[in-house]
């Protein structure tokens, strides 16, 4: 008979055991702050459906000291998100070829923080634009 | 050699690239979509204080690249959201199988589907 | 032994199938010079304190693989490891995370050879060829290519630093991912649509949540995590491309 008998340690709390694991939890955990952003702007979408005295309570409700904080929360968890997002393409993207030669990971990852900034002020811009 | 197992097709792809697409739009817009709804207007920074004014935000949902970009934004921030609390409930060791996954990916359709009513009632 | 001679505690986490209901940690105390490595701090307690400490072990240079373990929670090569380095605090040692113990610091890896087996790890030629027509023309560039995914060891440790296969031993897992890939770059191989049934499986690809540490902790910089999120991509272009093609992919 054989003597045989392979233990399988448990994997509760795994990801307590590494600070690699303890960042990993922390940027997935932005997802709970993109779903609330989005729950936010649905709110406001059906308030905009049901017309402008709704529509303007929602934006009433968007100045509370409340709010404001809650949105800078959203604003460091969701830049978080960005940051990290674009830190992980050497990871999950095909290596970039660029004239025959691979692209350095930090190179990858700069282009991508550039790009979010980029579009970022792009918004920026054209949000202004719109508004005048 | 014809031992191979047959295996079962996964249909990750689906959520996968719903994730994938909300993570890229979230990370490329949402800090400055925070700051301009969140900060700047409700603040009258930088931004003129009508900016999100009713006429104005009434005209973009009915134009239609506005709704478009109102969909994709709200739609897609649930999925991708919706697949990574799933997958971090699996993680921690909740594994609420079934019900986790419909409470998860069920609110992002739920998200969905409102906004694309609402949107489409807006009319163009 | 001289009066200056260091000692560091090393605490080791044996298991015993014959008497053990579970794992337990036991401390020695080993007498080290600077160049002893966690090996043969191992080699030590074995050949001094217990003679039935388990461990494997072959080439004592990093490159056979077999020697893999955690060391203070981190998955390493223990012949590349340096007891200095951890001195003057204790060290832990500890079977590779996620595998079954087999006893003491071996880990049960049938699992893992099965993986391997089964992603067809050698040429499947893109065509019939005779003996006549010569040896196949390799470019540089096309070498270039797969060149990164042959240095894997077979250490496993990429599967000790990733929850997933820990959460799920099914999946296929980084360093199976990486020699699967190996061989679709290959110019030679023709094998990427038999090996994508595998890959867009249940314990596929998208088992991966893009953790990464399988990267960073592999000893020959094979970027393991690169290959299943590459994979990743050719799973979804598979997956709904699959409506246009007649054939490919699992069913
Ligand atoms: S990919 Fe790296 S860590 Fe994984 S088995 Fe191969 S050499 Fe070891
Ligand atoms: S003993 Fe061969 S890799 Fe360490």
């Amino acid at each position: 008979m054989s003597k045989r008998r392979p233990y399988v340690r448990p994997m509760g709390g795994w990801w307590k055991k590494n600070p690699f694991f303890v960042e990993y939890m922390v940027h997935e955990g932005t997802a709970l702050f993109v779903a609330a952003y989005a729950v936010t702007l649905l709110v406001g979408l059906v308030r905009l459906g049901q017309g402008e005295a709704a529509w303007n309570g929602w934006l009433e409700a968007m100045k509370s000291p409340l709010s404001i904080v809650f949105h800078l929360v959203l604003l460091v968890a969701i830049a978080y998100h960005a940051i990290t997002w674009f830190k992980l393409f050497p990871l999950t993207m095909p290596p970039m070829v660029v004239n025959g030669k691979r692209l350095e990971p930090n190179v990858v990852v700069g282009g991508g923080w550039t790009a979010a900034v980029v579009v970022a002020l792009g918004l920026l811009a054209v949000v202004w634009r719109i508004a005048q | 050699m014809s031992t191979m197992k047959v295996r079962k097709r996964s249909n990750a792809p689906i959520f996968w690239g719903l994730f994938g697409a909300g993570g890229m739009l979230a990370a490329l817009f949402g800090p400055m979509l925070v700051f301009i709804t969140g900060i700047a207007v409700p603040l009258a920074l930088l931004l003129p204080a009508d900016t999100m004014s009713y006429p104005k935000m009434l005209a973009f949902a009915q134009n239609f690249i506005g709704k478009a970009f109102i969909f994709a934004i709200i739609a897609l921030f649930m999925w991708h959201a919706a697949h990574r609390i799933y997958h971090s409930l699996h993680e921690i060791g909740i594994h609420a199988g079934m019900f986790a996954k419909l409470l998860c990916y069920g609110s992002a359709l739920v998200c969905t589907v409102i906004s694309a009513v609402v949107l489409l009632g807006l009319g163009f | 032994m001289s009066e200056s001679q260091k000692i560091i505690e090393i605490e080791v986490l044996r298991y015993n199938p014959e008497s053990d209901k579970e794992p337990h940690r036991e401390v020695y105390k080993v007498p080290f010079s600077d160049d002893m490595s966690v090996l043969q701090g191992a080699q030590y307690i074995k050949d001094n304190f217990d003679g039935s400490l388990t461990f494997r072990w072959s080439c004592r240079m990093a490159i056979c693989g077999s020697c893999g373990m955690m060391i203070n929670g981190i998955p390493k090569l223990s012949c590349e490891t340096f007891l200095r380095d951890y001195y003057p605090n204790r060290i832990s040692i500890e079977a590779m995370a996620h595998f079954p113990i087999e006893k003491d610091l071996v880990v049960d890896l049938s699992g893992f050879i099965e993986k391997l087996e089964s992603i067809q790890p050698y040429i499947i030629p893109r065509e019939a060829r005779t003996l006549e027509q010569g040896e196949y023309i390799q470019s540089p560039a096309q070498f270039n290519e797969y060149i990164q995914f042959t240095s894997c060891i077979n250490c496993t440790l990429c599967y000790a630093a990733c929850p997933q296969f820990g959460l799920n031993p099914d999946f296929i897992g980084p360093a199976a991912m990486a020699l699967l890939h190996r061989y679709n770059m290959d110019s030679r191989d023709g094998g990427a649509e038999q090996r994508m049934q595998l890959v867009t499986s249940e314990e596929g690809v998208f088992n991966c949540s893009a953790v990464g540490y399988c990267s960073e902790v592999c000893p020959k910089h094979v970027d393991p995590g690169n290959a299943v999120n590459i994979n990743k991509i050719n799973a979804a272009k598979d997956y709904f491309l699959r409506f246009l093609s007649p054939k490919g992919g699992s069913k």
